[in-house]
């Protein structure tokens, strides 16, 4: 990082002087359109195959043989997959957050970043809605949580938090995928009418969908794309608050806490904003996208997953405290082992992760640095993985029951399902890297209309 | 001259294009102000006021999206009312069937999900998309409607010819180049 010192001047602009709009569209869509892919790329591009290959035996050995190549047993029968999910569920909520949230409010510096996060909440969602269909088992009939005909004449659970869940994902899928490619389509046409190669031409002007950019379009564009920040800001927190509502809603030591929604939106947004920053950090270097993402976004980025780690800490806190102080006996006995027990390390890893770490960037020079910034990101997405590791297995382990206490060991086709899904997002992400405009060309050229006419930064 | 059906404008006319949205609106001003009115406005980024100067308000998409989840909510929460207590009551300790507060995440998540889907839909419709080919495609310079250009189109008023009228309206020269669109 450069030792010049960033006033504040610096720190409040969200685009470089010299970027013009054209100079944006230009970069941007030649990024996808004329640059050789470069070497980076490549590598990245294949080791996510690699993890991808290992994701396809993993998942073919599980349909292969069945839950049993886990470790999961009797109690502990929730494991990897089912903290995977709230994982790479959680880790989305950035993307939604950045684009919905803070498009309500009219946050400047959320328009370099959002195809980002967006593209980063699509692929996570992916690999989060792989996760409970795989666990299921007999994952076959997975299509028996849908409301459909059937000669049994069942019905899906309605009332249970697992099939409100179901629902929720579902729609939360169809949501992010829909905001995200609405909010392609202005895009989408630029890089038609910029392409020279044919299949670019073809390909990009199929995915336009005809966009022509007249006043007709804008106005629809321009409501439907509030409505659906309008309504992805709520969705988002209420599929958290659903997540936390399956482990709430069950009668397990641990788990049957009333703070779990809004804990885990807390910590859906602290893994979501620290999945952004490992992402902007190198790639603002990497396509050269510093003139727009600016010191101002790494800072704003930094300060939300401070605020995140403090809301999140501040659960921590209830989480040991609230079953001391209610005095029931097998929830002091979770506690307990949380504390000091087997899980004892990952649990304070955790803690120290997610809760003291990230204390850090209260500091604006540590916010700043931005590898200290990536570790810390880093950091905090692990610790996140290892909370939801510990809280799945943590209850379970110590249920009511003493003669079940069990100690869970995850096998090494756990950790190939783990590895493999990073390697789902990973090559979702490289390919949208190298196939789709990667920064919001057209918010861009509003926005730099915008300054030059306000006449500020 | 054969107005082309759904694009509001016909094969023939003029395409003005402009460096700046503030050029383009002040001609837009002039435009109509003269009377024209079959006036299409093609920009890279949505400009404000050219929806005042074209007078035009935004259609029934709210309203549309509103009733989509008006309708996705009582449907949810029908759906769910049916299977649970009226096709197939389940009595678990005398617990009520019509457990409505249960049912109100599901409910509130398929209002959503009409929400989207119908939005969309209707943005498609509104918009008429998918649409891959339409004339003013074909109109020179039209590529730089999505880049840095802002276009005009003034659409052929039959019977009349505006050659000298637009020629003073849209003085040739700088950040500003007209195009004759031939049929």
């Amino acid at each position: 990082m450069s030792p010049s010192p960033e006033t504040r001047a610096d720190l409040d602009r969200v685009v470089e002087p010299g970027v013009t709009a054209l100079s944006v569209t230009v970069h941007v869509s030649d990024l996808v359109l004329e640059r050789r892919t470069p070497r980076w790329w490549w590598i990245g591009f294949g080791l996510s195959l690699g993890l991808l290959g290992l994701f396809v035996v993993a998942l073919g050995w599980l349909f292969f043989r069945g839950v049993g190549v886990w470790g999961i047993d009797w109690p502990v029968a929730w494991g990897f997959a089912i903290g995977n999910y709230v994982w790479w569920v959680g880790m989305a909520s950035g993307g939604t957050l950045i684009s919905a949230l803070f498009f309500l409010t009219r946050s400047d510096w959320r328009s370099a970043t959002s195809r980002i996060a967006e593209t980063m909440t699509v692929f996570c969602v992916a690999c989060a809605g792989i996760m409970p269909v795989i666990h299921l088992g007999r994952w076959w009939y997975f299509y028996w949580l849908f409301p459909y005909p059937n000669t049994m004449a069942l019905w899906p659970q309605f009332r249970s938090p697992l099939h409100w869940d179901f629902v929720a994902i579902l729609v939360y899928v169809i949501g992010s995928v829909l905001f995200w490619y609405v909010g392609l389509l202005p895009d989408l046409a630029t890089l038609r009418d910029r392409a020279r190669r044919r299949w670019q031409r073809v390909l990009y002007g199929l995915l336009a969908l005809g966009w022509q950019g007249s006043s007709r379009h804008w106005r629809q564009f321009k409501i439907l794309y509030g409505l659906f920040a309008a309504l992805m800001a709520p969705l988002v927190c209420s599929i958290h608050s659903i997540v936390g509502l399956d482990f709430a809603g069950g009668l397990t030591p641990g788990w049957h806490e009333t703070q779990f929604p809004p804990y885990f939106v807390f910590g859906a947004a602290l893994s979501g904003f620290a999945v952004v920053l490992m992402l902007v950090i190198p790639l603002r270097r990497a396509l050269d996208l510093t003139g727009v993402i600016t010191l101002r976004h790494v800072d704003v980025l930094a300060r939300l997953l401070l605020t995140a780690s403090l809301l999140l800490t501040y659960c921590y806190l209830m989480e040991v405290f609230m079953p001391l102080y209610r005095g029931e006996e097998h929830e002091i006995t979770v506690v307990m082992a949380e504390l000091g027990g087997y899980y004892a390390p990952w649990y304070w890893a955790k803690i120290i992760l997610n809760g003291v770490v990230p204390q850090l960037l209260w500091i604006r020079p540590l916010r700043l640095n931005r590898p200290l910034l990536f570790l810390v990101a880093l950091g905090v997405v692990v610790g996140m993985w290892i909370e939801r590791y510990v809280i799945v297995v943590g209850g379970l382990h110590r249920n009511y029951t003493e003669s079940s206490w069990f100690v869970f060991m995850p096998t090494v086709w756990d950790w190939a399902t783990l590895a493999g899904s990073v390697g789902l997002f990973l090559t979702g992400f490289f390919l949208a890297l190298r196939f789709i405009p990667i920064v919001s060309m057209f918010e861009l050229r509003e926005l730099l209309h915008k300054k030059k006419t306000e006449g500020g930064r | 001259m054969t107005a082309h059906r759904g694009t509001g404008h016909t094969f023939r006319g003029t395409l003005a294009a402009f460096d700046s949205p503030d050029a383009m609106l002040e001609a837009l001003r002039r435009l109509r102000q003269e009377g024209f009115t079959r006036l299409e406005v093609y920009s890279p980024h949505a400009v404000e006021e050219v929806d005042d100067l074209l007078g035009r308000k935004p259609r029934a998409l709210p309203l549309i999206v509103v009733a989509a989840g008006v309708l996705g909510a009582v449907g949810g929460f029908a759906l769910q009312y049916w299977g649970m207590v009226l096709s197939y009551p389940l009595n678990i300790g005398g617990r009520p069937l019509n457990s409505w507060p249960a049912f109100s995440t599901t409910t509130f998540e398929l209002a959503a999900l009409a929400i989207l889907l119908v939005g969309f839909l209707a943005f498609c419709a509104f918009c008429r998309l998918p649409r891959l080919y339409d004339p003013i495609f074909d109109a020179p310079g039209f590529e730089h409607a999505s880049q840095e250009r802002f276009l005009i189109w003034i659409a052929e008023r039959e019977g009349r010819d505006d050659r000298d009228l637009l020629q003073r309206l849209l003085p040739h020269g700088e950040g500003v180049r007209i195009d004759e669109v031939p049929a």
